[in-house]
C-alpha cells in the first residue's frame, strides 16, 4: 500500500543543491566542458548512446557530466529525453557493406579482401598506466598512409556464394518496436537483436561469456569485426525521395559458429549477428553471442536449459533501466507497508510464544 | 533539367545539408550574406528518425535505436519552398539548410553550390580521407616466419 505523505521539501531541494555543487567537485579544479566529455571520454559518450538508444554524441557527453559520470544514470537521462521528442520516420536499412571501416578484423581469415584493419584499438596494449597522460602535453599525431578505395566486403560473403554458411531470412519490412509496443513472447529475431543492441553491456557480456564457459555453448569465431562510419537515409514525404540524415558509427560483429546440419539442413556455418552504435566493440561481439544462443530452436538445436537460450530471461533482464527503477524503488519510503509488516511479526510472534508457553505449561 | 536529374541534385544537396558541422554551415551561411524573406511553413522542430540495421546485415530489418534530427520548412516571397533536416538539435542549421534549399529551388544553386555546398563536401571529403589513412596506416601486413610441417 502506497500512502502520499508530505513533508521533506526542504530536505529534497537541499540535497539537490549540494548534488549540483558535490557535481561540480573542488572549484580550484577547472569545470569540464561538454565539448570534452564528447571528445575525449568518447567511448563512454558511444556506451550511453547504444544503451539510452538515441544517437546524439553531445546529448549523451551532457547527461554523462549530469549524471556525474554513472553511466545507467546517463542513459535514464538520455531515454526520458527521448520520449518528449516526435518520431518523424524510420530510416532505410542501413548498409554496413558501404561503411568506411576505422577498424576491420577477422578471427577466421587472415587473408581477408580488404585486409585487416586495426584501427584505433586497445588490443595489443600492455594495459600499463601510463602516467605520461596525467601530466599535460599533446597527443602524437597518429602515421598515416594512402586510404584504401572501394567497399570491404563482408567475410560472410565469401562463405554465402559457396553456401557454406545459412542465410539469413527476410522478415518484414516494418519489424515489432519494443519501444512502442509491451514486450511479449515468443519474441521474433528483429525484437530480439534490438533489445539486446539496447541492452546494458555488463549484462549482455555475462550473458555471451556464459556461453563460452559451457551453459549453452555455440562454438563462435569473430568472422569479422567492424567500426566505421556510414550514411543514414530516410525517404522524406514532403519530398517524395531518400536523404541522407546523418552519419553514424556503429561497430559490427558476425560470427561464424559450427554447426553440423540438422535433417532438414546440409551441414552449414551458422550465424550470430551484433550491432551497436558508437565504438562499442565488447557490446556487438557479446550481442552476436547471445544473439546465436537464442536462435536454437529456429535452427533445430537442443534447449540445454541455458540462460543465454532462455529469450524470456534474457530479453526481460538486459535493459538497465528497467532493472535499476525496480530495483532502486525499494529504497524509496515504504514506511507503510513496513508497519504492517511489523504489526503481522508482532502479532505471530505474541501467538508463537503464548502457544510455547501453553505447551510448557502442559 | 529533367525531374530525376533535380531530385538528384536536391538529393545531394539536402543530404551534405544535413551532415554539415552546425557552426561551418552558420559560417558559410553568413558569408553568403543573403537572409531571403520568408514564412515558416513549419517552425523548426527537434525529433527523432529510427534506425534500422538488417540481420545478419543482410536479414530482416530491425530497430538499432533512434538518432536526433531537427527540421524545418520554409517559403520564399516568390513561392519557392524549402525543406531542411539535419542530424542533432541545432534549430538555425536546420531553418538555415531550409532557405539554402529554397533559394537553391529559386534558381540560385549555382552560387550555392560555390559558396557553400562545395566548401562543406570538400571539408567532409577531406575529414573522410584523414580517418581512412590512419586507419590504412593500421593495416597488417602478414609475413611468414616459420610454416610448420605435418
Amino acid at each position: 500500500m502506497y500512502v502520499a505523505v508530505k513533508g521533506g521539501e526542504r530536505a529534497i531541494d537541499n540535497a539537490h543543491a549540494w548534488l549540483a555543487e558535490e557535481r561540480r567537485g573542488d572549484r580550484a579544479v577547472a569545470e569540464m566542458s561538454v565539448a570534452q566529455i564528447r571528445e575525449q571520454l568518447s567511448l563512454a559518450v558511444n556506451r550511453v548512446m547504444a544503451e539510452g538508444s538515441l544517437y546524439d554524441p553531445d546529448l549523451a557527453a551532457l547527461a554523462i557530466k549530469q549524471a556525474r559520470g554513472d553511466m545507467i544514470e546517463a542513459v535514464f537521462l538520455i531515454r526520458a529525453y527521448r520520449t518528449t521528442l516526435p518520431r518523424f520516420g524510420a530510416s532505410e536499412p542501413i548498409d554496413t557493406g558501404a561503411m568506411t571501416c576505422d577498424r576491420r578484423i577477422s578471427a577466421t581469415f587472415k587473408d581477408a579482401p580488404g585486409g585487416q584493419i586495426l584501427g584505433p584499438t586497445f588490443d595489443y596494449t600492455h594495459r600499463l598506466i601510463d602516467f605520461a597522460l596525467a601530466a599535460e602535453g599533446d597527443a602524437p599525431d597518429a602515421p598515416q598512409t594512402t586510404p584504401q578505395t572501394g567497399k570491404t566486403p563482408h567475410i560472410t560473403e565469401f562463405l554465402a556464394r559457396e553456401d557454406l554458411i545459412q542465410t539469413e531470412p527476410a522478415g518484414t519490412e516494418t519489424p515489432r518496436d519494443l519501444t512502442r509496443e509491451p514486450l511479449d513472447f515468443p519474441a521474433d529475431r528483429a525484437l530480439k537483436l534490438q533489445a539486446l543492441t539496447r541492452g546494458d553491456e555488463g549484462f549482455v557480456l555475462s550473458m555471451a561469456y556464459s556461453t563460452q564457459r559451457g551453459y549453452g555453448r555455440n562454438h563462435p569465431f569473430v568472422g569479422e569485426l567492424r567500426v566505421g562510419q556510414l550514411p543514414v537515409e530516410m525517404e522524406i514525404p514532403e519530398l517524395g525521395f531518400a536523404i541522407e540524415l546523418g552519419d553514424i558509427t556503429v561497430t559490427e560483429c558476425e560470427t561464424v559458429n559450427q554447426f553440423t546440419g540438422s535433417k532438414t539442413e546440409p551441414p552449414q556455418f551458422t550465424r550470430g549477428y551484433g550491432l551497436v552504435f558508437g565504438h562499442t566493440e565488447r557490446k556487438a561481439i557479446s550481442m552476436a553471442l547471445v544473439d546465436r544462443a537464442m536462435r536454437w530452436q529456429e535452427l533445430g538445436e537442443d534447449n540445454v536449459g541455458a540462460p543465454a537460450q532462455d529469450e524470456e530471461f534474457v530479453l526481460s533482464h538486459s535493459d538497465n533501466v528497467q532493472a535499476t527503477g525496480f530495483l532502486e524503488h525499494i529504497k524509496l519510503p515504504h514506511y507503510v507497508d513496513f508497519q504492517s509488516e511489523l504489526e503481522l511479526i508482532r502479532r505471530l510472534r505474541a501467538e508463537a510464544m503464548a502457544t510455547r508457553a501453553q505447551e510448557a505449561a502442559e | 533539367m529533367s525531374e530525376i536529374d533535380a531530385n538528384t541534385d536536391r538529393k545531394a544537396r539536402l543530404s551534405t545539408l544535413a551532415q554539415a558541422p552546425a557552426a561551418r554551415l552558420a559560417a558559410l551561411w553568413q558569408a553568403f550574406g543573403r537572409t531571403p524573406e520568408h514564412d515558416m511553413l513549419r517552425p523548426p522542430e527537434i525529433g527523432t528518425v529510427m534506425v534500422r540495421g538488417r540481420a545478419g546485415a543482410v536479414g530482416a530489418p530491425f530497430n538499432l535505436g533512434e538518432m536526433s534530427v531537427t527540421r524545418c520548412s520554409v517559403r520564399l516571397r516568390d513561392g519557392a519552398v524549402g525543406h531542411g533536416y539535419v542530424q542533432g538539435r541545432d534549430k538555425q542549421a536546420a531553418c538555415t539548410a531550409a532557405l539554402i534549399d529554397a533559394l537553391a529551388e529559386a534558381g540560385e544553386a549555382e552560387a550555392l553550390e560555390a559558396a557553400i555546398l562545395r566548401p562543406l563536401r570538400e571539408e567532409a571529403a577531406a575529414r573522410r580521407t584523414a580517418r581512412a589513412a590512419r586507419a590504412a596506416a593500421t593495416k597488417v601486413e602478414f609475413f611468414t616466419m616459420v610454416r610448420g610441417e605435418g
